[in-house]
């Protein structure tokens, strides 16, 4: 193997992890390979939340005092930094939600909330037709099922390939003009596939679908920007780009949140508040009910200042080599199967594995005690794993902090797993 | 190379079940049958409960079952299956009920190996809390088993 050709010095980064140099069970030095579940967050990022709670906490958007003047400038603040960490055109596309999975069913939810003053593309009813993919987390797939229960609504799939990409042979016939919503992931949390986004948003578009984007592999990861992509709606997570848990984005085209329906409703959202009926804001405080997290979408903030500090093809160069590196090796353990497409440019970094004849979870119990975090089991992506007559994987995802030498540990870990469960043949 | 409490997860016994399971397939007759999964890593058993003999006593004919899972799991399936076939319905609970305080206790207690057999290995994994769910599906399949094949039985006597 070549010098890795990462462009940032990555022993440098990973002091910023604290955690980092913590160790497990046995005194092994922690591996973390499952950046894919769930990332670490630099200090900057705790220091960003600890600051904004030792002397800047304060409910956002209530009163008039000082404390929650600079609270709510600081809230405002977090969504302008995400719209220009996505490229997206005004702050105002930006809404705050608990999370990815929460920023998924508000668009489902919403989709189906409509009534006669809601334009017809952005209320989907009986005998509309919403297309999705096999290859899906079920956080981009059970909303959408629910939707199609709730309305009378078909839901239809765009299969996946032998070769781990979406077969889209059969797309004229599954994308027609009975398509209300395309939803998709831009990239898969298992087979690592970055799917050709812009190429069906351009098919959405012509037969007059929405197009939802479910994009927490790939923001985290690589440059997105809303502008290029064709999309509707986008969503992703905080706590899978080195950000806090329980903080969610919801981007929108400014005119598609301006005519969607709401979803949760109560305080903050409203304009005017009848006994028997209430009017409704402007995005995005439409689509933010209740008090908001506000110390999270600081550190939100400062997670975004992290990766463009990086720079955004540096994480992917980086991620990329990994990835590389992985499959290379991984291939040569007698019995793994990789899932995924082999190396090539619309691959990234999740590296999910079969071992022949043993259950992930075995595979990862004897990775653990090497110290090797890796996540095993469906990835919440069972049908994706049914596809390949699979009731589980082995997965390795990588971040900014990776080296080289964790993933030759992995590897040499494999090559233990294989060795360790030989001993009873 | 590896650790200690790894290899008192995988002992040489439990891979001699998960190789070669005792009583595994599905057969007939059966009174109960249910089908659990797990929904975190989507491992499944389907598993059938034969009884004889009368309502207020009965017997243990036969379990049977098909186990898709690890080691652990289908180690667990075929230890159960073995235990608990030919007992009362009584016996079987206090086996059970043995086992799964046991397996709650967090690696602190060894078990009865009187009581639960070959079982007792199956203990390591009550140390990692992660494999808890593995090691108990049969065992909860049998639970819900048994309420279906003793209404049934009911049914037939009445």
């Amino acid at each position: 193997m070549t010098a890795s050709p990462t462009p940032f010095d990555v022993e440098a980064v990973r002091r910023d992890f604290p955690i980092l140099g913590r160790t497990l069970a046995d005194g092994r030095p922690l591996v973390y390979l499952d950046a894919g579940a769930t990332s670490q967050r630099p200090q900057q990022v705790i220091d960003a939340e600890v600051a904004f709670l030792t002397s800047g906490n304060a409910a956002v958007k209530r009163g008039a005092h000082q404390m929650a003047e600079a609270a709510t400038d600081a809230y405002e603040g977090a969504r302008e930094r995400v719209a220009a960490f996505i490229g997206a055109r005004r702050a105002e596309e930006i809404v705050f939600t608990k999370n990815a999975t929460e920023s998924l069913n508000l668009v489902a939810y919403a989709l189906g909330n409509g009534d006669a003053s809601t334009p017809d593309r952005l209320r989907v009813r009986e005998g509309d037709e919403i297309l999705v993919t096999e290859m899906e987390h079920h956080a981009n797939l059970v909303p959408w099922q629910e939707l199609a229960r709730r309305t009378g609504a078909t839901l239809r799939w765009i299969p996946l390939g032998d070769d781990f990409r979406l077969d889209l042979t059969d797309l004229d016939s599954l994308l027609t003009e009975r398509t209300k919503v395309l939803a998709l992931s831009h990239q898969s949390n298992v087979l690592g596939t970055v799917n050709p986004v812009r190429e069906l948003a351009e098919r959405a578009r012509a037969v007059g679908a929405l197009v939802v984007l479910d994009a927490c592999q790939s923001v985290p990861h690589m440059p997105v920007s809303v502008a290029d992509l064709g999309v509707d709606l986008l969503a992703f997570s905080g706590h899978k780009m080195l950000g806090p848990t329980g903080i969610g984005v919801l981007w929108g085209r400014y005119d598609v949140l301006a005519e969607l329906p709401p979803f949760l409703t109560g305080g903050s959202m409203i304009e005017e508040v009848f006994m028997d009926r209430s009017t409704y804001a402007e995005p995005p405080a439409r689509f933010e009910a209740g008090t908001p997290m506000v110390s999270q979408a600081v550190g939100l903030a400062a997670a975004c200042d992290y990766l463009d500090g990086l720079g955004r093809e540096n994480v992917l160069a980086h991620e990329g080599a990994l990835t590389r590196r992985a499959i290379a090796g991984l291939a040569e353990i007698p019995g793994v199967r990789i899932l995924g497409p082999a190396l090539s440019d619309d691959r990234a970094g999740a590296v999910a594995f079969d071992l022949a004849g043993r259950h992930p979870h075995d595979v990862g119990q004897v990775l653990d005690s090497l110290g090797i975090q890796v996540r095993v089991g469906h990835h919440c992506a069972w049908p994706l794993h049914r596809r390949y007559g699979l009731h589980g994987t082995t997965r390795a995802s990588f971040s900014v902090h990776t080296t080289a030498a964790e993933v030759d540990a992995l590897v040499d870990g494999m090559a233990q797993v294989v060795a360790f469960f030989d001993r009873f043949r | 190379m590896t650790s200690a409490s790894l290899t008192s997860l995988y002992t040489d016994i439990i891979f001699e079940h998960d190789k070669r399971p005792l009583h595994a397939g599905l057969r007939e007759p059966f009174e109960g049958e249910v089908h659990h999964v797990n929904p975190t890593c989507g491992d499944e058993i389907t598993l059938r409960l034969h009884l004889t003999g009368p309502v207020d006593d009965p017997v243990i004919e036969d379990v049977s079952y098909d186990a898709q899972g690890c080691a652990m799991s289908r180690a667990s399936a075929s230890m159960m299956a073995d235990l608990l076939r030919g007992q009362s319905v009584e016996r079987a609970a206090e086996i059970s009920d043995s086992f799964e305080l046991s397996m709650a206790s967090r690696g602190k207690d060894a078990g009865d190996e009187e009581l639960i057999g070959d079982a007792v290995a199956l203990l390591g994994a009550s140390k990692f809390p992660g494999r808890v769910k593995c090691v108990v599906m049969p065992w909860k399949a049998y639970r819900a088993a048994l309420v279906e094949s003793l209404a049934a039985l009911g049914a037939a006597e009445a």
